[in-house]
């Protein structure tokens, strides 16, 4: 896209792997990190090392993971429930995948476990100085999640038992 | 069998030694720089019309149920697969996608059992292109989220700037929470007064949008994780710097987010002060988001015009295939069955920034939306009445004891040789004058405009003598600790007729915690400059 380079050039992408552009360009970028880097890290250094890069370990090889397993657990689990009955319209192929129900646990605990990471130390009561620095009561957010949190549920299983309710009639009638 | 997959190679020091030195995304997206430098070179991808989206029957999803073909995986992909060569069984070679793009003709030749001068294999587990298995993840989907956090960080970046220039920084030390900071504050300018919502605005917007885009940050890092388990972990001294830019990129994204979310709940766990590790952690951030974006912008547009939006958005589940194989290493050369598509996909992030807009948007919005900001600390008015409206810190919690508020409290106005004392009586008699305000916070909560009454700044500087042209103002509080007790207030907010030394609000006197006897109220001044508790003034202060 941008090999238009020619010449002297050719010796940087040989040794470089890249164009000259993308060289000069990242070493700046390293250099702005640098010098902010350096102010960054006054103070508790290894600390803030640690939350930098700790920040996209964490996230990449633990709760990536995490939530990587238990979205195969739960879809593992719906496809032994279903597979106990009619196993041939799992095998069918052309309707649609028995999978797709996992969605109906899937999409509510996702909203949910979001609601959850994001506002965490306020739901989990985290805040210590919350009450005395705002004047605002700090016991409310638990009950409040835990209510949103079924309500998406709710919401979940409702649609569910919609889906279920409308495919049913049209089977019946094709079975008659 | 997945599980184990996934936490059998935690205990290899070798993977591990991977993850540390190893960044991100879709590199290899670049066809011509990538990956040519002393490694073998690999077969250019080969995409009929050079065009990593596919054929239009692949664009509508509907290319058969064919797996991409193993050996075209290994062509396409940096060095052979072993994930793909490991899975001849899986590999359906009799069952060729029926996109013009895999026809055998097409296949680079000699790509199976091509070896390699340095890494033989990839170890078992991630870093084996069959290991990450779901059928969405490809160019088009890791572009769609791209671009909403190309143009949401865009607007974070400048309305953090923006918001650090609103503490006027280059005014006084004592106004600087980053006094190294050198060059990066070079384009700041003098924050103005009007329009008077302006800070409430951008903070609002800030800190707002910043939340809203957790699920698209969370979907993107999804998206590219088998980026990150490339084999081999280093191809070039490019491909070095790249990955180590990427560490900047997701650790200086997630480094941000995380700050900002645990500084908006008043959760101060993080190692040291919000501010410098909020700005310059920003800064460091910034250099690997331009990079990024301008090595990966061709990529995306290209991929972002590989499927036709229309034709995703009617795509269910059942239909959903992947993205046709290319260089990006997104697309895995083993799907699993899709138990979502895309659309469903993009739904789950969409609701999970709705959702999470609902219950956040009404702290900075206030009136009667402020109830639906269930999960945002500022979701509720503390009170009623007057002063039933937010509050920072009370006084309580920052130390102000009854002696120093009492009627034993004065208000000190310096200018250059003189002073003057006044009791709370005597500032009231003053000439009063009213301005209806908000408040907004750093954290990005505000009020609605609030009806404050008080004696104009540029009013108490013509009793020191300074009538016309009035310097700015060093403020100080009867607060003993924290890092607001004093501001320096620059002259054209001391000018501004609506910049007030507040002694009542709503008709009513200042309560304690909004700052009894009397506090400063200037136009889009962040909330933590509107000084709380004031005992002394000061008239062009040297700064």
């Amino acid at each position: 896209m941008r090999g238009r380079t020619r010449g002297p050039a050719e010796g940087i992408r040989a040794h470089y792997g890249g164009s000259l552009a993308h060289l000069v360009l990242v070493l700046c970028s390293f250099a702005l990190a640098c010098y902010a880097g350096l102010r960054l890290l006054r103070g508790d250094t290894l600390g803030i090392v640690i939350w930098f890069v700790g920040a996209a370990l964490l996230h990449d090889l633990v709760l990536l993971p995490l939530y990587t397993v238990t979205d195969r657990l739960a879809q593992r689990l719906f496809r032994d429930r279903r597979g106990k009955k009619p196993r041939s319209r799992d095998t069918a192929g052309g309707s649609r995948p028995v999978t797709g129900r996992v969605n109906y646990i899937r999409v509510p605990a996702f909203l949910a476990l979001l609601l959850l990471l994001v506002w965490y130390p306020l739901v989990l009561g985290r805040v210590p100085g919350f009450t005395a620095y705002t004047g605002l009561p700090a016991d409310v957010f638990w009950g409040r999640w835990l209510l949103i949190t079924v309500a998406f549920f709710a919401a979940s299983a409702a649609c569910l038992l919609v889906t279920m309710w409308r495919a049913r009639p049209r089977r019946d009638r094709a079975g008659r | 069998m997945i599980t184990l997959g996934v936490l059998r190679p935690i205990c290899r020091i070798r993977w591990l030694c991977v993850a540390v030195t190893v960044r991100w995304p879709p590199e290899g997206m670049d066809v011509e720089g990538s990956d040519r430098g002393d490694e073998p070179r690999r077969p250019e991808p080969h995409t009929p019309d050079g065009n990593a989206g596919g054929s239009p029957s692949e664009r509508d999803g509907q290319t058969g149920k064919g797996r991409p073909d193993p050996d075209r995986q290994k062509g396409s992909g940096p060095p052979p697969r072993a994930g793909a060569a490991k899975r001849p069984a899986d590999g359906p070679t009799g069952r060729p996608p029926k996109s013009a793009q895999a026809t055998p003709a097409q296949r680079p030749a000699g790509a199976p059992g091509r070896p390699t001068a340095r890494w033989s294999s990839p170890p078992p587990g991630p870093a084996r292109p069959g290991f990450w298995r779901s059928p969405l993840r490809g160019p088009w989907l890791t572009s769609v989220f791209g671009l909403v956090l190309l143009l949401g960080i865009t607007v974070l970046f400048v309305t953090g700037l923006l918001s650090y220039a609103a503490y006027n920084p280059n005014l006084a030390p004592g106004n600087d929470h980053t006094p190294e900071k050198g060059w990066l504050g070079f384009y700041l300018f003098p924050w103005p007064t009007r329009p008077y919502w302006l800070y409430r605005l951008t903070q609002g917007v800030h800190v707002t949008l910043g939340v809203v885009l957790i699920p698209v940050l969370l979907a993107k890092l999804w998206s590219v994780i088998p980026r990150l388990f490339a084999w081999p972990p280093l191809r070039s001294p490019r491909h070095a710097l790249e990955r180590l830019s990427l560490l900047l990129l997701v650790g200086g994204v997630l480094f941000e987010f995380v700050t900002g979310v645990l500084n908006i709940q008043l959760h101060y766990i993080f190692p040291g002060s919000f501010y410098p590790l909020h700005f310059y952690g920003a800064w460091v951030f910034i250099g690997a988001f331009v990079v990024h974006v301008v090595f990966r912008i061709p990529t995306m547009a290209t991929a972002l015009r590989s499927r036709r939006w229309r034709t995703e958005l009617r795509t269910p589940a059942a239909r959903t295939r992947p993205e046709p194989p290319d260089d990006t290493g997104l697309v895995t050369p083993d799907p699993a069955p899709p138990t979502m598509s895309r659309r469903g996909a993009l739904g789950m992030v969409g609701a999970g920034s709705l959702v999470l807009l609902v219950v956040t948007a009404g702290q900075s919005i206030g009136g009667a939306l402020r109830r639906t900001a269930l999960l945002a600390p500022h979701g509720r008015e503390p009170g009623t009445g007057p002063n039933g409206f937010q509050i920072n810190k009370t006084a309580a919690a920052v130390g102000i004891r009854a002696r120093d508020i009492g009627p034993d409290w004065r208000l000190v106005v310096r200018g250059p040789g003189q002073e003057r004392s006044f009791t709370r009586e005597q500032v009231l008699a003053l000439p009063q004058h009213m301005a209806a305000l908000p408040i907004a916070c750093v954290e990005g909560w505000s009020t609605d405009d609030q009806i404050w009454s008080g004696v104009r700044l540029h009013d108490l500087a013509a009793l020191v003598g300074l009538r016309e042209s009035p310097p700015g103002v060093f403020v100080e509080s009867a607060q003993r600790s924290g890092s607001f007790n004093s501001a320096h207030l620059r002259d054209n907010q001391v000018r501004d007729p609506r910049a007030l030394l507040a002694l009542r609000v709503n008709g009513a006197d200042l309560s304690v915690d909004h700052g009894y006897p009397a506090r400063i109220i200037v136009p889009a001044n962040p909330g933590v400059h509107n000084t709380k508790w004031v005992t002394r003034l000061t008239f062009g202060a040297p700064r």
